[in-house]
């Protein structure tokens, strides 16, 4: 009965798949047992990524600017051949591929099934941006450039951008490190001596909060070279919520752990690195994570600011020079190496904390 | 059947005075939430033979566990003298293993790194390693010697916290309701485990328990306490051979006896101890 009742809900399934449709209430998600999250029309979302690109695609080439663009060194070239055709040509020989890959490949297919349709997506936004921006101009040039534009002129300045991008990961690792280091230190020594706790936490409570970024001019007084300041400013930033958590993971151990280990023959040191630490981890990882987010605010926030060089600073200068296109491509650099960062730390709790269950998804 | 608390009874073959682990006159006192104190243990005395399997059975706050958590070295008495053999108990120590109701395992270490703990805390791991495996073997966790302890089931993570506290070789071992959690199939088939590994050990054992069966079916003796303040009520010997039978007369003889000392024989008004 069971059997016969699922098979009839399978048909009524494939029959409804066969309009193909781009409509995203349509598009009703459910879980399958290979964990990923498949959207349940199989054709729509393997087919969704070439519409899409193939959309995208004839917006920009044949509806006709609305936007009053000034000159680029794009204008001689035949619009197929601009750098964000070309990117929409290849995205669609991928959905190409993954469609292949969906049809032949059975392993692949609840990967296909479950990423197809965020392509699809992604590329859907470029041609709404597109339309609503340079080709029917209702938001204005040259605040609201559209994806051509942005990644065209952002192509211009590739070198300056690839080597502000480094600046920043640089100072950005050297004080998210710095700090981290500091913090669960501090955060130990405050979480685990009672008499460390008794002038350190009111001291924290007092200096902690103060925003980094109230520091740059002072700071930048103290040297020349800007690369320690910065490194200690962005250290400091990443210290107060690493120290915060650190301790209050410490003095939250679960009591009976140090009862069990102190009948084991535990001495301090046992104590301290083997049941408190480990047991502190995951409130330690919340505390490296909002350490992570407030070191990018620090890091843009003081390039912006002061410190010379980095993705903050060529921002600003763009902004400066009505040079909005380079702005927002360099703010898309910024968010993909911020996201790219944050999964890093994910990636490195699920490794360190694979002894626990249930733990927040990235 | 019944002693004074604190004068040793008569042992089947043992030298009476060797006590493995003396309990003086202890009392204890605890601030109580309105701001006064309560009594929780009044001169309490027991003693412990070497190899005994000692039970303290009792209602709960009697204060069974707080004597369990001195003897470990965990709490200090308000008065009076704990000593294991000739030393005073003044700090937790290897030599007296603790075991609580929950497993307490520690979840970041897989199960045989927890059993591993108290060889790592001495500082002894690698002289010792294969008594770990040995324990391992013992518990029959060996096939889950590399799982989490939240994979592992109430009786499994029973069983490693087990391990875990003999791997050391405690002198005495103290179990305060290890097996209260567990259902009552799981709970009489490790009663079984613990008298078995009791027996090839010779390890001294104190087993803090309400559960009247469960002090009949393993103990040498079990200690009687009456509640609030908690003291030694009586003494009862049980000679029933091992391995005990749960259904023979003589323990549901034994049984009736003790339901009836605590006023739970059924039928009667009068609560009165």
């Amino acid at each position: 009965m069971a059997g016969k009742t699922h098979t009839t809900d399978a048909a009524t399934q494939n029959r409804e798949s066969h309009p193909v449709t781009l409509s995203a209430g349509q598009l009703a998600t459910a879980s399958n047992d290979t964990g990923y999250v498949d959207c349940g029309r199989p054709l729509v979302a393997v087919v969704a990524p070439m519409v899409a690109a193939v959309a995208a695609c004839l917006i920009h080439v044949f509806i006709p600017n609305g936007q009053n663009l000034e000159p680029t060194w794009m204008d001689p070239i035949s619009v197929w051949q601009q750098p964000y055709p070309i990117v929409l040509q290849g995205l669609f020989l991928v959905s190409l591929f993954l469609a292949l890959l969906h049809w032949q490949c059975l392993p692949a297919r609840p990967w296909v099934r479950y990423y197809a349709p965020l392509l699809a997506g992604a590329m859907f936004l470029f041609g709404v941006d597109d339309l609503l921006s340079q080709k029917l101009a209702w938001l204005p040039w040259p605040f609201f450039p559209g994806p051509g534009m942005v990644l065209g002129c952002s192509i211009e300045d590739c070198g300056i951008i690839f080597s502000s991008t480094w600046h920043s990961l640089l100072l950005l690792v050297s004080g998210y490190v710095v700090g981290v280091c500091m913090g669960v230190l501090t955060g130990v020594l405050i979480g685990w001596f009672p008499s460390i706790r008794y002038w350190g936490m009111p001291l924290l409570k007092v200096i902690g909060p103060l925003p980094a970024t109230a520091m740059v001019p002072a700071v930048m007084m103290l040297s020349n070279d800007s690369f320690i300041p910065a490194t200690a400013l962005i250290g400091f930033a990443v210290w107060f919520p690493v120290t915060m958590l650190t301790s209050s993971g410490m003095s939250n151990v679960r009591l009976s752990y140090l009862d069990v280990a102190r009948t084991l023959g535990a001495g301090e040191w046992y104590l301290i690195f083997r049941v408190a630490i480990p047991s502190a981890l995951p409130t330690i990882f919340i505390g490296l994570f909002m350490g992570l987010g407030v070191s990018f605010l620090t890091l843009i926030g003081a390039e912006a600011v002061g410190v010379p060089g980095g993705l903050g600073n060529y921002i600003k200068a763009q902004q400066s020079s009505m040079e909005y296109t380079k702005m927002y491509g360099a703010w898309l650099v910024t968010a993909v190496l911020f996201s790219g960062l944050i999964t890093c730390l994910f990636r490195t709790r699920d490794w360190v904390l694979n002894w626990q269950k249930g733990v927040i998804k990235w | 059947m019944t002693a004074t608390p604190g004068e040793p009874s008569p042992v089947r073959g043992r030298i009476a005075d060797a006590a493995a682990l003396q309990v003086r006159d202890v009392c204890k006192v605890y601030p109580s939430p309105d701001g006064g104190e309560v009594l929780v243990l009044d001169r309490m005395s027991l003693s412990v033979r070497p190899g005994e399997m000692v039970s303290l059975l009792g209602p709960n706050g009697c204060g069974k566990s707080t004597l369990l958590r001195m003897i470990a070295g965990l709490d200090q008495p308000t008065s009076g003298d704990l000593r294991l053999g000739n030393q005073p108990i003044t700090a937790p120590s290897a030599e007296r293993g603790l075991m609580f109701q929950d497993p307490n395992l520690f979840p970041w270490l897989t199960v045989r790194r927890n059993i591993q703990a108290g060889l790592v805390a001495r500082g002894v791991l690698r002289e010792h390693r294969h008594e770990a495996e040995e324990f391992l073997r013992l518990v029959g966790l060996e096939a889950f010697a590399d799982v989490y302890p939240h994979q592992l089931s109430g009786g499994m993570a029973q069983r490693a916290a087990l391990a875990r506290a003999l791997v050391n070789r405690p002198a005495v071992l103290l179990l305060d309701e290890p097996l209260g959690a567990l259902d009552q199939f799981t709970r009489m088939r490790m009663q079984d485990e613990v008298v078995r590994l009791w027996q090839t050990r010779g390890t001294t054992m104190v087993l803090v328990t309400h559960d009247i069966d469960e002090a009949i079916y393993m103990s040498d003796r079990i200690a009687l306490m009456t509640p609030r303040p908690g003291r030694i009520d009586r003494l009862i010997d049980i000679t029933m051979p091992r391995p005990r039978q749960r259904t023979s007369p003589q323990f549901l003889e034994l049984r009736t006896a003790i339901l009836e000392m605590l006023n739970f024989a059924g039928g009667a008004k009068d609560g009165s101890a």
